[in-house]
């Protein structure tokens, strides 16, 4: 077996854009500075010089317009990539994502589905302020006809963006602007990397409590287990990397062998995915449960610019830990 | 020799008065509450998307707005699948998934059926774009009303296409209200067509209560773009005799606006020009008349005796190759029932 290698979040990303735009040529990308600028996070980078500006195409600033572009191509079987430079930006374009690609399917009475990929950096980054911080996972989530991944490594990066890109269904693949230059192991370049959607990995095993996570709280969660380690208790870290569909037997396993759950989410409390996954343990396996469900996410307000509020307003590790302590009654 | 040329004006004006005959029939029966929702009739516009079709050849793509019975019907879905799809049966050219302001046909070009205002405009600019990448000569026709083009995503739709240069056809079918707010009160500019100039692309306004004139005028632009894909605008000045929708008494127009548009009727024009040139007698009218009539009282007929689509089969178009499930899995040999079952024995 071939040795695996060492590579970054964008660079995956960027493997898998281009094996796919090689494989098929009804793939295209598109989006604002995708390809004369090698993408706002250089996703993108060098696949205008090797596919040709009539499949990576730079676009004004309208994301309803191109986004709404690309679901009309993706009627009539062309299978279009569309970043948005963050999906906080796609909020302009709700109106197509939301209504025009995921109902298409229902209101043509199966006539036309819409094999289309929107994709680019979403969550809080860096003292971005309220407008470019949006977790929009559990507003596309809550739509019926998506689906929703959230790589947080390498590796599920280029697994599950080339899976989007051969789904028949408007898929959404939030990346983070956080992850990009983070670093991880991954199969060598000519191995076919395709992770499904709608599958749950345990990053790390633990006895004690799940730490349900994903995208940017992986990370988290796995720097919290290390810590939680050395006080004795046990975190299995299971990283959803969908959210819809979501991959229930691998929360319930989890949870039947833990009994304990801590939620970690980048987005909000109010109808977050946290929420959701909580109802469901509830209902689903109560009786394994030994301790209520825990959930930290973001503060119930809009983000602010300033730093240490900011800090103050998303989850963290020392929130994260106090969280596992207190369903451990450590 | 341009496609306009091969298409029968007398079977044209066969179709204008399937159109208006189908619609007749549709507010009768909406009264009657077979069919449910919004219903938004097309009766007056007849010669805008009648002429365009004769413009165009049957592999061209269409999209229009919500107003889209007459679009289906013109290209070529039967009449008994669009009143199927109003009554909400399966037969239904959406098999009644989408209702009257959501026709699909796929197989007859017919792209929707779109009732966000304007948001489909982007969604004709990917058709469009399907075909310039596929190096095909094909010419995407997008319909939209006067109300459409104030709506963001009509502007960069427009943009869009005009960068790109997009084998597409804007057709503003300019009915002069937006619901009930006429365009006056609605556009900044004095005419719709300048919006083109804006974009840097071609306008012409056509009589859209004129046959002839609608596709005559569309011919000269869809040979254009053949030639050399770009987008055009064409602004059809029409008139709807119906409110916007069937709950709409259209209290906002005057009876002598309505009546001077009625008496410019488009079927009535397009009869009169073949009947001066001994192309139709009275006797063929009447037949064609009474033929669209049958035919669209059969296709109540069909609907009313469909069957309604099947409640298994609820979960079957939200995504393509097989459902998401939405019922839940439970662990496997784990349940706490099958722990406890296990410490009891």
């Amino acid at each position: 077996m071939s040795e695996m290698r060492q590579i970054t979040y964008r660079q995956a990303l960027n493997e898998a854009l281009a094996e796919e735009l090689e494989r098929d040529p009804s793939v295209f990308l598109m989006g604002e500075e995708v390809a004369e600028y090698n993408g706002a996070y250089k996703v993108s980078q060098g696949l205008l010089e090797r596919f040709g500006p009539k499949r990576i195409i730079d676009t004004p600033i309208s994301e309803n317009g191109f986004a709404g572009l690309g679901v009309g191509a993706a009627m009539v079987g062309l299978r279009p990539i569309i970043e948005f430079m963050t999906f906080s930006f796609s909020l302009v374009a709700f109106d197509q994502v939301v209504n025009n690609a995921p109902n298409m399917l229902t209101m043509s009475g199966g006539q036309f589905n819409i094999p289309i990929t929107f994709r680019g950096p979403n969550g809080p980054a860096h003292q971005l302020g309220a407008t470019h911080s949006h977790a929009t996972e559990c507003l596309y989530a809550n739509v019926p006809g998506l689906k929703v991944c959230t790589p947080a490594t390498p590796r599920d990066a280029k697994g599950l963006l080339k899976t989007a890109v051969r789904d028949n269904n408007p898929v959404l693949v939030l990346e983070s602007e956080l992850l990009y230059s983070s670093k991880g192991l991954i199969e060598p370049a000519e191995t076919e990397l395709l992770i499904p959607l709608g599958q749950a990995e345990v990053k790390r095993e633990g006895a004690d409590v799940t730490i349900v996570c994903y995208a940017q709280t992986v990370p988290l969660a796995l720097a919290a287990a290390e810590q939680l380690e050395d006080e004795d208790i046990s975190a299995e870290v299971l990283d959803l990397r969908s959210i819809k569909p979501l991959d229930e037997r691998a929360i319930y396993d989890s949870v039947a062998k833990t009994h304990r759950v801590v939620i970690v989410e980048q987005d909000r409390p109010f109808c977050g995915v946290g929420a959701e996954v909580c109802y469901r343990i509830q209902k689903n396996i109560f009786d394994e449960l030994d301790a209520a469900i825990a959930r930290v996410s973001q503060e119930d307000v809009p983000i602010p610019y300033n730093e240490r509020l900011e800090r103050a307003v998303l989850p963290n590790a020392d929130k994260l830990i106090a969280a596992v302590k207190k369903v451990c009654y450590a | 020799m341009p496609a306009a040329e091969q298409r029968d004006e007398v079977e044209m004006l066969w179709l204008m008065l399937l159109i208006r005959r189908f619609e007749e029939r549709a507010s009768q029966q909406y009264q009657a509450q077979k069919i449910g929702g919004f219903c938004h009739l097309y009766i007056g516009q007849e010669a805008v998307v009648t002429g365009a079709v004769a413009a165009t050849r049957f592999d061209d793509y269409v999209i229009t707005a919500y107003r889209d019975h007459a679009h289906a019907l013109a290209r070529g879905t039967s009449a008994n699948a669009c009143m199927a799809e109003l009554f909400g049966k399966d037969t239904g050219c959406s098999r009644g998934l989408g209702g009257s302001m959501h026709f699909f046909d796929k197989e007859h070009h017919m792209y929707g059926g779109h009732a966000i205002v304007g948001a489909h405009v982007p969604l004709a600019c990917g058709l469009a774009f399907a075909c310039k990448y596929r190096n095909e000569d094909r010419v995407t026709l997008c319909f939209f009303g006067d109300g459409a083009i104030n709506q963001g995503a009509f502007h960069e739709a427009l943009n869009l296409a005009a960068l790109f240069k997009l084998p597409v056809i804007f057709i503003c079918e300019n009915n002069l209200f937006a619901m009930g707010t006429s365009v006056e009160r609605s556009t900044s500019l004095k005419q719709i067509i300048d919006r083109a100039e804006g974009y840097d692309i071609p306008g012409c306004v056509v009589d859209g209560m004129n046959f002839r004139h609608v596709r005559d005028t569309l011919s000269e632009v869809v040979a254009s773009i053949r030639k050399d894909p770009h987008p055009a605008f064409v602004e059809a000045r029409t008139y709807r005799y119906r409110g916007h929708s069937m709950s709409d008494p259209a209290s906002y127009r005057t009876k002598e606006q309505l009546e001077k548009y009625r008496l410019d009727d488009p079927i009535t024009r397009l009869r009169a020009q073949l009947t001066r040139e001994g192309k139709l007698t009275n006797e063929k009218f009447d037949e064609l008349d009474k033929e669209a009539k049958r035919i669209a009282l059969e296709a109540v007929k069909f609907a009313e005796e469909s069957e309604e689509p099947p409640l298994e089969k609820l979960y079957d178009y939200t995504y393509a190759n097989g459902a998401v499930k939405a019922a839940p899995s439970l662990p496997k040999n784990n349940s706490a029932a099958e722990k406890k079952a296990a410490a009891a024995s």
